[in-house]
Protein backbone atom coordinates (compact mmCIF):
# COMPACT_ATOMS: atom_id res chain seq x y z
CA UNK A 1 0.00 0.00 0.00
CA UNK A 2 3.08 2.20 0.18
CA UNK A 3 3.46 2.09 -3.57
CA UNK A 4 0.81 4.56 -4.71
CA UNK A 5 2.10 7.02 -2.14
CA UNK A 6 5.66 7.07 -3.45
CA UNK A 7 4.34 7.08 -7.00
CA UNK A 8 2.22 10.08 -6.04
CA UNK A 9 5.20 11.91 -4.58
CA UNK A 10 7.25 11.41 -7.66
CA UNK A 11 4.33 12.66 -9.76
CA UNK A 12 4.24 15.92 -7.81
CA UNK A 13 8.00 16.31 -7.92
CA UNK A 14 8.23 15.74 -11.66
CA UNK A 15 5.18 17.97 -12.20
CA UNK A 16 6.98 20.78 -10.37
CA UNK A 17 10.04 20.18 -12.53
CA UNK A 18 7.92 20.40 -15.70
CA UNK A 19 6.14 23.51 -14.46
CA UNK A 20 9.41 25.23 -13.53
CA UNK A 21 10.60 24.93 -17.11
CA UNK A 22 7.24 25.97 -18.55
CA UNK A 23 7.70 29.67 -19.35
CA UNK A 24 4.04 30.71 -19.62
CA UNK A 25 3.04 28.50 -16.69
CA UNK A 26 5.65 30.23 -14.54
CA UNK A 27 4.48 33.68 -15.69
CA UNK A 28 1.01 32.63 -14.52
CA UNK A 29 2.25 31.28 -11.19
CA UNK A 30 4.45 34.27 -10.36
CA UNK A 31 1.91 36.79 -11.67
CA UNK A 32 -0.86 35.22 -9.63
CA UNK A 33 1.35 35.11 -6.52
CA UNK A 34 2.15 38.82 -6.89
CA UNK A 35 -1.47 39.75 -7.53
CA UNK A 36 -2.72 37.73 -4.55
CA UNK A 37 -0.06 39.32 -2.31
CA UNK A 38 -0.98 42.83 -3.44
CA UNK A 39 -4.65 42.15 -2.75
CA UNK A 40 -3.99 40.41 0.57
CA UNK A 41 -1.77 43.30 1.69
CA UNK A 42 -4.32 45.93 0.61
CA UNK A 43 -4.76 47.18 4.22
CA UNK A 44 -1.05 48.06 4.26
CA UNK A 45 -0.44 48.96 0.60
CA UNK A 46 -3.54 50.98 -0.28
CA UNK A 47 -2.70 54.69 -0.13
CA UNK A 48 -6.21 55.61 1.03
CA UNK A 49 -9.38 54.24 2.57
CA UNK A 50 -11.37 52.65 -0.30
CA UNK A 51 -14.61 54.29 0.80
CA UNK A 52 -13.19 57.64 2.01
CA UNK A 53 -14.79 60.45 0.00
CA UNK A 54 -13.02 63.66 -0.84
CA UNK A 55 -15.35 66.04 -2.63
CA UNK A 56 -12.54 68.53 -3.23
CA UNK A 57 -10.73 65.98 -5.35
CA UNK A 58 -13.32 64.33 -7.65
CA UNK A 59 -12.79 62.77 -11.11
CA UNK A 60 -9.03 63.33 -11.08
CA UNK A 61 -7.24 61.65 -13.98
CA UNK A 62 -4.31 59.40 -13.04
CA UNK A 63 -1.52 61.48 -11.45
CA UNK A 64 1.37 61.07 -9.04
CA UNK A 65 -0.83 61.22 -5.98
CA UNK A 66 -3.58 58.98 -7.40
CA UNK A 67 -1.93 56.64 -9.92
CA UNK A 68 -5.32 55.27 -11.05
CA UNK A 69 -7.19 58.58 -10.63
CA UNK A 70 -10.23 59.26 -8.44
CA UNK A 71 -13.96 58.71 -8.95
CA UNK A 72 -16.92 61.10 -8.76
CA UNK A 73 -16.80 61.02 -4.97
CA UNK A 74 -13.06 61.63 -4.84
CA UNK A 75 -12.29 58.04 -3.80
CA UNK A 76 -8.84 56.73 -4.75
CA UNK A 77 -9.30 54.13 -7.53
CA UNK A 78 -6.00 52.33 -6.80
CA UNK A 79 -7.04 51.75 -3.19
CA UNK A 80 -10.46 50.56 -4.32
CA UNK A 81 -8.96 48.14 -6.86
CA UNK A 82 -6.62 46.68 -4.20
CA UNK A 83 -9.42 46.27 -1.66
CA UNK A 84 -11.92 45.14 -4.27
CA UNK A 85 -9.72 42.21 -5.17
CA UNK A 86 -10.35 40.81 -1.71
CA UNK A 87 -14.04 40.52 -2.51
CA UNK A 88 -13.78 39.38 -6.14
CA UNK A 89 -11.06 36.80 -5.58
CA UNK A 90 -12.44 35.54 -2.27
CA UNK A 91 -15.86 34.86 -3.77
CA UNK A 92 -14.35 33.10 -6.80
CA UNK A 93 -12.02 30.97 -4.66
CA UNK A 94 -14.76 30.02 -2.18
CA UNK A 95 -17.13 29.17 -5.03
CA UNK A 96 -14.53 26.77 -6.46
CA UNK A 97 -14.12 25.27 -2.98
CA UNK A 98 -17.88 24.69 -2.64
CA UNK A 99 -18.01 23.20 -6.14
CA UNK A 100 -15.02 20.97 -5.39
CA UNK A 101 -16.44 19.67 -2.09
CA UNK A 102 -19.88 19.01 -3.55
CA UNK A 103 -18.61 17.70 -6.87
CA UNK A 104 -15.95 15.41 -5.36
CA UNK A 105 -18.47 13.89 -2.94
CA UNK A 106 -21.12 13.24 -5.59
CA UNK A 107 -18.64 12.11 -8.22
CA UNK A 108 -16.80 9.75 -5.85
CA UNK A 109 -20.01 8.18 -4.60
CA UNK A 110 -21.52 7.84 -8.09
CA UNK A 111 -18.36 6.47 -9.69
CA UNK A 112 -17.35 4.19 -6.84
CA UNK A 113 -20.70 2.57 -6.06
CA UNK A 114 -22.06 2.52 -9.61
CA UNK A 115 -25.46 0.92 -10.28
CA UNK A 116 -28.59 2.67 -9.08
CA UNK A 117 -26.71 5.25 -7.00
CA UNK A 118 -24.69 6.24 -10.03
CA UNK A 119 -27.71 6.34 -12.34
CA UNK A 120 -29.71 8.47 -9.91
CA UNK A 121 -26.94 11.00 -9.25
CA UNK A 122 -25.93 11.27 -12.89
CA UNK A 123 -29.48 11.76 -14.21
CA UNK A 124 -29.88 14.72 -11.83
CA UNK A 125 -26.47 16.02 -12.90
CA UNK A 126 -27.54 15.68 -16.55
CA UNK A 127 -30.51 17.95 -15.98
CA UNK A 128 -28.28 20.61 -14.41
CA UNK A 129 -25.81 20.25 -17.28
CA UNK A 130 -28.61 20.72 -19.81
CA UNK A 131 -28.84 24.25 -18.44
CA UNK A 132 -26.30 26.80 -19.58
CA UNK A 133 -24.56 27.86 -16.34
CA UNK A 134 -25.61 31.49 -16.69
CA UNK A 135 -29.32 30.58 -16.60
CA UNK A 136 -28.88 28.56 -13.43
CA UNK A 137 -26.92 31.44 -11.90
CA UNK A 138 -29.57 34.00 -12.83
CA UNK A 139 -32.40 31.78 -11.53
CA UNK A 140 -30.70 31.39 -8.15
CA UNK A 141 -29.90 35.10 -7.92
CA UNK A 142 -33.51 35.94 -8.85
CA UNK A 143 -34.75 33.63 -6.11
CA UNK A 144 -32.37 34.66 -3.33
CA UNK A 145 -31.85 38.32 -4.17
CA UNK A 146 -28.90 40.19 -5.67
CA UNK A 147 -25.87 40.31 -3.38
CA UNK A 148 -22.36 38.86 -3.24
CA UNK A 149 -23.36 36.06 -0.86
CA UNK A 150 -25.98 34.85 -3.33
CA UNK A 151 -23.43 34.99 -6.14
CA UNK A 152 -21.09 32.82 -4.07
CA UNK A 153 -23.78 30.19 -3.44
CA UNK A 154 -25.06 30.33 -7.02
CA UNK A 155 -21.58 29.93 -8.52
CA UNK A 156 -20.64 27.12 -6.16
CA UNK A 157 -23.86 25.21 -6.81
CA UNK A 158 -23.83 25.69 -10.56
CA UNK A 159 -20.28 24.33 -10.87
CA UNK A 160 -21.05 21.18 -8.84
CA UNK A 161 -22.58 19.21 -11.76
CA UNK A 162 -19.52 19.77 -13.97
CA UNK A 163 -17.14 18.75 -11.21
CA UNK A 164 -19.20 15.64 -10.31
CA UNK A 165 -19.23 14.46 -13.89
CA UNK A 166 -15.50 15.03 -14.19
CA UNK A 167 -14.69 13.28 -10.89
CA UNK A 168 -16.97 10.35 -11.73
CA UNK A 169 -15.15 9.86 -15.02
CA UNK A 170 -11.74 9.80 -13.37
CA UNK A 171 -13.01 7.51 -10.58
CA UNK A 172 -14.31 5.03 -13.16
CA UNK A 173 -10.89 5.00 -14.76
CA UNK A 174 -9.19 4.46 -11.40
CA UNK A 175 -11.39 2.14 -9.39
CA UNK A 176 -10.36 -1.10 -11.07
CA UNK A 177 -6.62 -0.55 -10.65
CA UNK A 178 -4.75 -3.26 -8.75
CA UNK A 179 -4.08 -1.17 -5.65
CA UNK A 180 -7.79 -0.45 -5.22
CA UNK A 181 -8.68 -4.11 -5.68
CA UNK A 182 -5.92 -4.98 -3.21
CA UNK A 183 -7.35 -2.59 -0.63
CA UNK A 184 -10.78 -4.09 -1.12
CA UNK A 185 -9.44 -7.61 -0.76
CA UNK A 186 -7.83 -6.87 2.59
CA UNK A 187 -11.23 -5.56 3.73
CA UNK A 188 -10.72 -1.78 3.81
CA UNK A 189 -14.05 0.05 4.26
CA UNK A 190 -15.50 1.88 1.25
CA UNK A 191 -14.98 5.34 2.72
CA UNK A 192 -11.31 4.56 3.35
CA UNK A 193 -10.80 3.25 -0.18
CA UNK A 194 -12.44 6.32 -1.66
CA UNK A 195 -10.55 8.87 0.44
CA UNK A 196 -7.14 7.21 0.85
CA UNK A 197 -6.75 5.25 -2.35
CA UNK A 198 -8.87 6.84 -5.06
CA UNK A 199 -9.00 10.54 -4.19
CA UNK A 200 -5.22 11.19 -4.13
CA UNK A 201 -4.95 9.61 -7.55
CA UNK A 202 -7.55 11.83 -9.15
CA UNK A 203 -6.19 14.95 -7.46
CA UNK A 204 -3.86 15.92 -10.30
CA UNK A 205 -6.47 16.24 -13.08
CA UNK A 206 -8.81 17.80 -10.54
CA UNK A 207 -6.34 20.59 -9.75
CA UNK A 208 -6.00 21.39 -13.45
CA UNK A 209 -9.77 21.40 -13.80
CA UNK A 210 -10.24 23.63 -10.74
CA UNK A 211 -7.68 26.13 -12.00
CA UNK A 212 -9.50 26.51 -15.30
CA UNK A 213 -12.79 26.84 -13.37
CA UNK A 214 -11.28 29.57 -11.19
CA UNK A 215 -10.82 31.82 -14.23
CA UNK A 216 -14.48 31.39 -15.15
CA UNK A 217 -15.52 32.01 -11.54
CA UNK A 218 -13.58 35.30 -11.41
CA UNK A 219 -15.21 36.51 -14.65
CA UNK A 220 -18.70 35.50 -13.54
CA UNK A 221 -18.35 37.03 -10.06
CA UNK A 222 -17.29 40.35 -11.55
CA UNK A 223 -19.79 39.98 -14.40
CA UNK A 224 -22.80 39.51 -12.15
CA UNK A 225 -21.71 42.46 -10.03
CA UNK A 226 -21.29 44.47 -13.21
CA UNK A 227 -24.93 43.68 -14.06
CA UNK A 228 -25.91 44.93 -10.62
CA UNK A 229 -26.77 41.40 -9.45
CA UNK A 230 -23.80 40.86 -7.11
CA UNK A 231 -21.82 43.22 -4.93
CA UNK A 232 -23.66 46.52 -4.40
CA UNK A 233 -22.23 50.04 -4.05
CA UNK A 234 -20.20 51.31 -2.26
CA UNK A 235 -18.41 47.95 -2.49
CA UNK A 236 -15.09 48.21 -4.38
CA UNK A 237 -15.66 44.74 -5.91
CA UNK A 238 -14.15 44.93 -9.42
CA UNK A 239 -17.35 44.28 -11.34
CA UNK A 240 -19.31 46.66 -9.13
CA UNK A 241 -16.69 49.36 -9.81
CA UNK A 242 -17.12 48.84 -13.57
CA UNK A 243 -20.87 49.07 -13.17
CA UNK A 244 -20.46 52.33 -11.27
CA UNK A 245 -17.97 53.68 -13.81
CA UNK A 246 -20.26 53.24 -16.79
CA UNK A 247 -22.07 56.45 -15.91
CA UNK A 248 -18.78 58.31 -16.32
CA UNK A 249 -17.57 56.93 -19.65
CA UNK A 250 -17.41 60.42 -21.12
CA UNK A 251 -15.66 62.06 -18.18
CA UNK A 252 -13.52 59.46 -16.50
CA UNK A 253 -12.22 56.55 -18.60
CA UNK A 254 -9.97 55.49 -15.73
CA UNK A 255 -13.00 54.45 -13.68
CA UNK A 256 -13.83 51.84 -16.34
CA UNK A 257 -10.31 50.80 -17.29
CA UNK A 258 -8.38 49.94 -14.11
CA UNK A 259 -10.85 47.59 -12.39
CA UNK A 260 -11.11 45.74 -15.72
CA UNK A 261 -7.34 45.48 -16.01
CA UNK A 262 -7.36 43.82 -12.58
CA UNK A 263 -10.00 41.25 -13.63
CA UNK A 264 -8.18 40.60 -16.89
CA UNK A 265 -4.81 40.17 -15.18
CA UNK A 266 -6.24 37.78 -12.59
CA UNK A 267 -7.96 35.63 -15.22
CA UNK A 268 -4.96 35.69 -17.57
CA UNK A 269 -2.55 34.55 -14.83
CA UNK A 270 -4.96 31.82 -13.74
CA UNK A 271 -5.33 30.60 -17.34
CA UNK A 272 -1.56 30.66 -17.94
CA UNK A 273 -1.02 28.69 -14.74
CA UNK A 274 -3.80 26.31 -15.79
CA UNK A 275 -2.09 25.63 -19.12
CA UNK A 276 1.20 25.03 -17.33
CA UNK A 277 -0.40 22.73 -14.76
CA UNK A 278 -2.14 20.77 -17.51
CA UNK A 279 1.17 20.11 -19.23
CA UNK A 280 2.78 19.26 -15.89
CA UNK A 281 0.05 17.16 -14.31
CA UNK A 282 -2.19 15.65 -16.95
CA UNK A 283 -0.91 12.12 -17.39
CA UNK A 284 -2.71 11.75 -20.72
CA UNK A 285 -0.52 14.41 -22.29
CA UNK A 286 2.71 13.01 -20.86
CA UNK A 287 5.08 11.22 -23.14
CA UNK B 1 -29.71 7.08 -38.25
CA UNK B 2 -33.47 7.51 -38.18
CA UNK B 3 -33.69 5.27 -35.15
CA UNK B 4 -30.94 7.23 -33.43
CA UNK B 5 -32.65 10.53 -34.19
CA UNK B 6 -35.91 9.21 -32.76
CA UNK B 7 -34.18 7.97 -29.64
CA UNK B 8 -32.40 11.28 -29.13
CA UNK B 9 -35.70 13.11 -29.56
CA UNK B 10 -37.28 10.87 -26.92
CA UNK B 11 -34.38 11.57 -24.59
CA UNK B 12 -35.27 15.26 -24.76
CA UNK B 13 -38.42 14.55 -22.75
CA UNK B 14 -36.82 13.60 -19.40
CA UNK B 15 -34.24 16.37 -19.76
CA UNK B 16 -36.88 19.03 -20.42
CA UNK B 17 -39.06 17.67 -17.61
CA UNK B 18 -36.03 17.97 -15.36
CA UNK B 19 -35.52 21.57 -16.49
CA UNK B 20 -39.15 22.42 -15.65
CA UNK B 21 -38.79 20.67 -12.29
CA UNK B 22 -35.70 22.72 -11.52
CA UNK B 23 -37.22 26.11 -12.43
CA UNK B 24 -40.36 25.14 -10.52
CA UNK B 25 -38.32 24.10 -7.46
CA UNK B 26 -36.34 27.36 -7.48
CA UNK B 27 -39.64 29.28 -7.60
CA UNK B 28 -40.67 27.46 -4.44
CA UNK B 29 -37.59 28.60 -2.49
CA UNK B 30 -38.12 32.22 -3.59
CA UNK B 31 -39.04 34.18 -0.48
CA UNK B 32 -42.07 36.47 -0.68
CA UNK B 33 -45.56 35.92 -2.02
CA UNK B 34 -45.80 36.40 -5.82
CA UNK B 35 -49.49 37.28 -5.51
CA UNK B 36 -48.82 40.00 -2.96
CA UNK B 37 -46.11 41.35 -5.27
CA UNK B 38 -48.47 41.25 -8.23
CA UNK B 39 -51.28 43.09 -6.46
CA UNK B 40 -48.99 45.73 -5.02
CA UNK B 41 -48.76 47.19 -1.51
CA UNK B 42 -52.35 48.45 -1.47
CA UNK B 43 -53.95 45.01 -1.58
CA UNK B 44 -55.78 43.78 1.52
CA UNK B 45 -54.85 40.38 2.95
CA UNK B 46 -58.35 39.13 2.01
CA UNK B 47 -57.86 40.15 -1.60
CA UNK B 48 -54.42 38.48 -1.69
CA UNK B 49 -55.93 35.30 -0.24
CA UNK B 50 -58.76 35.35 -2.78
CA UNK B 51 -56.43 35.81 -5.75
CA UNK B 52 -54.10 33.12 -4.40
CA UNK B 53 -57.04 30.73 -4.34
CA UNK B 54 -58.20 31.84 -7.78
CA UNK B 55 -54.74 31.38 -9.38
CA UNK B 56 -54.31 28.00 -7.73
CA UNK B 57 -51.42 28.87 -5.41
CA UNK B 58 -53.17 26.94 -2.61
CA UNK B 59 -53.27 23.68 -4.55
CA UNK B 60 -50.88 20.86 -3.65
CA UNK B 61 -47.40 21.36 -5.16
CA UNK B 62 -47.80 18.38 -7.47
CA UNK B 63 -50.99 19.85 -8.94
CA UNK B 64 -49.28 23.22 -9.35
CA UNK B 65 -46.31 21.57 -11.07
CA UNK B 66 -48.55 19.58 -13.43
CA UNK B 67 -50.42 22.76 -14.33
CA UNK B 68 -47.12 24.58 -14.91
CA UNK B 69 -45.88 21.88 -17.28
CA UNK B 70 -49.27 21.65 -19.02
CA UNK B 71 -49.33 25.41 -19.57
CA UNK B 72 -45.73 25.41 -20.81
CA UNK B 73 -46.60 22.69 -23.34
CA UNK B 74 -49.38 24.87 -24.68
CA UNK B 75 -46.92 27.74 -24.99
CA UNK B 76 -48.10 29.56 -21.87
CA UNK B 77 -44.97 30.51 -19.94
CA UNK B 78 -46.87 32.53 -17.36
CA UNK B 79 -47.19 36.23 -16.81
CA UNK B 80 -44.93 38.93 -15.55
CA UNK B 81 -45.65 39.89 -11.93
CA UNK B 82 -45.87 43.58 -12.75
CA UNK B 83 -46.78 44.04 -16.37
CA UNK B 84 -49.38 41.25 -16.61
CA UNK B 85 -48.16 40.57 -20.15
CA UNK B 86 -47.63 36.96 -21.24
CA UNK B 87 -43.92 36.14 -20.96
CA UNK B 88 -43.89 34.31 -24.29
CA UNK B 89 -45.06 37.40 -26.18
CA UNK B 90 -42.29 39.46 -24.57
CA UNK B 91 -39.81 36.76 -25.56
CA UNK B 92 -40.93 36.76 -29.22
CA UNK B 93 -40.55 40.54 -29.32
CA UNK B 94 -36.93 40.33 -28.22
CA UNK B 95 -35.87 37.17 -30.01
CA UNK B 96 -34.91 38.77 -33.38
CA UNK B 97 -32.37 41.10 -31.74
CA UNK B 98 -30.65 38.27 -29.87
CA UNK B 99 -30.81 35.98 -32.90
CA UNK B 100 -29.17 38.62 -35.09
CA UNK B 101 -26.42 39.21 -32.52
CA UNK B 102 -25.60 35.55 -31.87
CA UNK B 103 -25.68 34.67 -35.56
CA UNK B 104 -23.27 37.48 -36.43
CA UNK B 105 -21.02 36.56 -33.51
CA UNK B 106 -21.08 32.84 -34.37
CA UNK B 107 -20.04 33.58 -37.96
CA UNK B 108 -17.22 35.82 -36.76
CA UNK B 109 -16.10 33.23 -34.21
CA UNK B 110 -16.07 30.38 -36.74
CA UNK B 111 -14.28 32.33 -39.46
CA UNK B 112 -11.81 33.95 -37.08
CA UNK B 113 -11.29 31.03 -34.72
CA UNK B 114 -11.05 28.19 -37.22
CA UNK B 115 -9.01 30.36 -39.59
CA UNK B 116 -6.52 31.31 -36.88
CA UNK B 117 -6.29 27.72 -35.68
CA UNK B 118 -5.54 26.38 -39.16
CA UNK B 119 -2.95 29.07 -39.79
CA UNK B 120 -1.30 28.43 -36.43
CA UNK B 121 -1.05 24.71 -37.14
CA UNK B 122 -0.34 24.57 -40.86
CA UNK B 123 2.04 27.49 -41.27
CA UNK B 124 5.71 26.95 -40.65
CA UNK B 125 6.05 30.56 -39.57
CA UNK B 126 6.81 30.53 -35.84
CA UNK B 127 5.92 34.18 -35.34
CA UNK B 128 2.45 33.69 -36.86
CA UNK B 129 1.96 30.62 -34.70
CA UNK B 130 2.93 32.29 -31.44
CA UNK B 131 0.97 35.41 -32.26
CA UNK B 132 -2.29 33.58 -32.94
CA UNK B 133 -1.95 31.56 -29.77
CA UNK B 134 -1.24 34.68 -27.68
CA UNK B 135 -4.32 36.35 -29.14
CA UNK B 136 -6.33 33.23 -28.36
CA UNK B 137 -5.11 33.22 -24.76
CA UNK B 138 -5.96 36.89 -24.34
CA UNK B 139 -9.36 36.23 -25.93
CA UNK B 140 -10.03 33.55 -23.34
CA UNK B 141 -9.02 35.76 -20.44
CA UNK B 142 -10.54 39.13 -21.23
CA UNK B 143 -14.02 39.53 -19.71
CA UNK B 144 -16.40 40.22 -22.62
CA UNK B 145 -18.24 42.99 -20.75
CA UNK B 146 -14.99 44.83 -20.08
CA UNK B 147 -13.87 44.48 -23.69
CA UNK B 148 -17.25 45.94 -24.62
CA UNK B 149 -16.66 48.92 -22.34
CA UNK B 150 -13.20 49.48 -23.85
CA UNK B 151 -14.56 49.34 -27.41
CA UNK B 152 -17.32 51.78 -26.48
CA UNK B 153 -14.69 54.10 -24.97
CA UNK B 154 -12.61 54.01 -28.15
CA UNK B 155 -15.21 53.84 -30.94
CA UNK B 156 -18.16 55.49 -29.24
CA UNK B 157 -16.76 58.11 -26.89
CA UNK B 158 -13.42 59.06 -28.52
CA UNK B 159 -13.90 58.41 -32.24
CA UNK B 160 -17.71 58.67 -32.23
CA UNK B 161 -18.04 56.12 -35.04
CA UNK B 162 -20.94 54.30 -33.41
CA UNK B 163 -23.69 55.16 -30.98
CA UNK B 164 -22.47 54.66 -27.41
CA UNK B 165 -25.49 52.54 -26.52
CA UNK B 166 -28.86 51.59 -27.93
CA UNK B 167 -28.01 51.86 -31.65
CA UNK B 168 -29.85 49.34 -33.79
CA UNK B 169 -28.31 49.71 -37.25
CA UNK B 170 -26.01 47.18 -38.89
CA UNK B 171 -23.05 49.36 -37.92
CA UNK B 172 -24.10 49.10 -34.30
CA UNK B 173 -24.07 45.31 -34.55
CA UNK B 174 -20.32 45.17 -35.21
CA UNK B 175 -18.97 45.97 -31.74
CA UNK B 176 -21.38 43.71 -29.79
CA UNK B 177 -20.78 40.87 -32.25
CA UNK B 178 -17.00 41.22 -31.95
CA UNK B 179 -17.19 41.18 -28.13
CA UNK B 180 -19.46 38.16 -28.15
CA UNK B 181 -17.33 36.32 -30.70
CA UNK B 182 -13.94 36.74 -29.02
CA UNK B 183 -14.23 34.08 -26.31
CA UNK B 184 -15.70 31.36 -28.56
CA UNK B 185 -13.22 32.29 -31.33
CA UNK B 186 -10.36 31.76 -28.88
CA UNK B 187 -11.71 28.35 -27.85
CA UNK B 188 -12.15 27.34 -31.49
CA UNK B 189 -8.68 28.57 -32.45
CA UNK B 190 -6.97 26.51 -29.75
CA UNK B 191 -9.01 23.42 -30.51
CA UNK B 192 -8.63 23.69 -34.29
CA UNK B 193 -4.89 24.08 -33.91
CA UNK B 194 -4.44 20.95 -31.80
CA UNK B 195 -6.88 18.99 -33.94
CA UNK B 196 -5.11 19.95 -37.19
CA UNK B 197 -1.72 19.14 -35.64
CA UNK B 198 -3.02 15.69 -34.75
CA UNK B 199 -4.48 14.93 -38.18
CA UNK B 200 -1.45 16.27 -40.05
CA UNK B 201 0.59 13.36 -38.64
CA UNK B 202 -1.80 10.72 -40.01
CA UNK B 203 -0.69 8.20 -42.61
CA UNK B 204 -3.13 9.37 -45.25
CA UNK B 205 -1.66 12.87 -45.08
CA UNK B 206 1.81 11.45 -45.58
CA UNK B 207 0.48 9.45 -48.52
CA UNK B 208 -1.00 12.58 -50.05
CA UNK B 209 2.33 14.35 -49.66
CA UNK B 210 4.18 11.37 -51.12
CA UNK B 211 2.09 11.40 -54.24
CA UNK B 212 3.06 15.03 -54.73
CA UNK B 213 -0.13 16.83 -53.81
CA UNK B 214 0.18 20.53 -53.12
CA UNK B 215 0.33 21.44 -49.43
CA UNK B 216 -2.67 23.75 -49.81
CA UNK B 217 -4.79 21.01 -51.31
CA UNK B 218 -3.69 18.56 -48.62
CA UNK B 219 -4.75 20.91 -45.86
CA UNK B 220 -8.07 21.75 -47.47
CA UNK B 221 -9.07 18.29 -48.73
CA UNK B 222 -7.55 15.81 -46.32
CA UNK B 223 -6.67 17.57 -43.10
CA UNK B 224 -9.53 20.01 -42.56
CA UNK B 225 -12.32 17.56 -43.28
CA UNK B 226 -11.11 15.30 -40.51
CA UNK B 227 -9.74 17.88 -38.15
CA UNK B 228 -12.96 19.86 -38.05
CA UNK B 229 -15.08 17.02 -36.67
CA UNK B 230 -14.30 17.68 -32.99
CA UNK B 231 -14.49 21.40 -33.75
CA UNK B 232 -18.12 21.03 -34.83
CA UNK B 233 -19.13 19.59 -31.46
CA UNK B 234 -17.43 22.41 -29.66
CA UNK B 235 -19.18 24.94 -31.90
CA UNK B 236 -22.39 23.46 -30.50
CA UNK B 237 -21.14 23.92 -26.97
CA UNK B 238 -20.23 27.51 -27.76
CA UNK B 239 -23.93 28.28 -28.13
CA UNK B 240 -24.05 28.18 -24.33
CA UNK B 241 -21.15 30.62 -24.16
CA UNK B 242 -22.97 32.86 -26.65
CA UNK B 243 -26.13 32.80 -24.57
CA UNK B 244 -24.14 33.66 -21.49
CA UNK B 245 -22.26 36.35 -23.39
CA UNK B 246 -25.48 37.83 -24.75
CA UNK B 247 -26.65 38.39 -21.17
CA UNK B 248 -23.63 40.64 -20.56
CA UNK B 249 -23.13 42.16 -24.01
CA UNK B 250 -26.77 43.15 -24.51
CA UNK B 251 -26.69 44.88 -21.15
CA UNK B 252 -23.51 46.83 -21.94
CA UNK B 253 -24.76 47.96 -25.35
CA UNK B 254 -28.38 48.37 -24.18
CA UNK B 255 -29.64 46.09 -26.95
CA UNK B 256 -33.29 45.10 -26.62
CA UNK B 257 -32.68 41.32 -26.62
CA UNK B 258 -33.44 38.32 -24.44
CA UNK B 259 -30.24 38.62 -22.44
CA UNK B 260 -31.01 42.11 -21.26
CA UNK B 261 -34.63 41.10 -20.70
CA UNK B 262 -33.64 38.33 -18.30
CA UNK B 263 -31.21 40.61 -16.44
CA UNK B 264 -33.95 43.20 -15.98
CA UNK B 265 -36.33 40.49 -14.79
CA UNK B 266 -33.77 39.27 -12.26
CA UNK B 267 -33.12 42.84 -11.05
CA UNK B 268 -36.86 43.38 -10.61
CA UNK B 269 -37.06 39.93 -8.97
CA UNK B 270 -39.93 39.11 -11.29
CA UNK B 271 -39.58 35.37 -10.82
CA UNK B 272 -42.43 34.22 -13.11
CA UNK B 273 -40.73 36.15 -15.90
CA UNK B 274 -37.28 34.77 -15.07
CA UNK B 275 -38.76 31.27 -14.93
CA UNK B 276 -40.35 31.68 -18.35
CA UNK B 277 -37.25 33.05 -20.05
CA UNK B 278 -35.02 30.43 -18.44
CA UNK B 279 -37.30 27.61 -19.57
CA UNK B 280 -37.43 29.04 -23.08
CA UNK B 281 -33.67 29.57 -23.37
CA UNK B 282 -32.86 26.17 -21.87
CA UNK B 283 -35.20 24.48 -24.37
CA UNK B 284 -33.58 26.30 -27.29
CA UNK B 285 -30.17 25.32 -25.98
CA UNK B 286 -31.05 21.63 -25.55
CA UNK B 287 -32.59 21.45 -29.04
CA UNK B 288 -29.59 23.22 -30.62
CA UNK B 289 -27.25 20.75 -28.98
CA UNK B 290 -29.29 17.86 -30.33
CA UNK B 291 -29.08 19.31 -33.84
CA UNK B 292 -25.31 19.68 -33.49
CA UNK B 293 -25.01 16.06 -32.32
CA UNK B 294 -27.01 14.89 -35.31
CA UNK B 295 -24.91 17.01 -37.67
CA UNK B 296 -21.83 15.39 -36.17
CA UNK B 297 -22.97 11.95 -37.28
CA UNK B 298 -23.85 13.24 -40.70
CA UNK B 299 -20.39 14.76 -41.14
CA UNK B 300 -18.49 11.73 -39.95
CA UNK B 301 -19.96 8.49 -41.27
CA UNK B 302 -17.50 6.55 -39.11
CA UNK B 303 -19.57 7.44 -36.06
CA UNK B 304 -22.08 4.68 -35.56
CA UNK B 305 -25.33 5.24 -33.78
CA UNK B 306 -25.93 1.99 -32.03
Amino acid sequence: MGKPKTAGESLWRSAWRTLRHHPTGMIGLVGLAILLSLVALAPMLAPADPTAMNLANTLQPPNAQHPFGTDDLGRDILSRVLWGGQESLRVALLAILIAALGGITLGLVAGYFGGITDALIMRIVDVFLAFPTILLLLSIVAALGPNLGTVLIALGVSFIPNVSRFVRGTVLATKNREYVTAARVVGAPDARIMLIHILPNILAPLIVYATVGLGTAIILTAGLSYLGLGAQPPSPEWGAMLNYGRNYLHDAWWMSVFPGVAIFAAVLFVNLLGDGLRDALDPKLRA
Amino acid sequence: MLLYTMRRLLLLIPILLGVTLLTFAIAQITPGDPVALMLGVGATPERVAAVREQLGYNDPLLVQYARYVGNALRGDLGQSVRGQTPVLREIWMRLPSTFELTLAAMLLAIIGGVGAGVIAAATRNRVAQTLTMIIALVGLSVPSFWLAILLILVFGVKLQWVAVTGGEGLKDLILPAVCLALGPAAVLARLTRSSVLEVIREDYVRTARAKGMQERAIVLKHVLRNALIPVITVIGMQFAAMLSGAVFIESVFARPGLGRFVVNAVSARDYPQVQGIVLFMATVYVVLNLLVDLAYGWLDPRIRFD
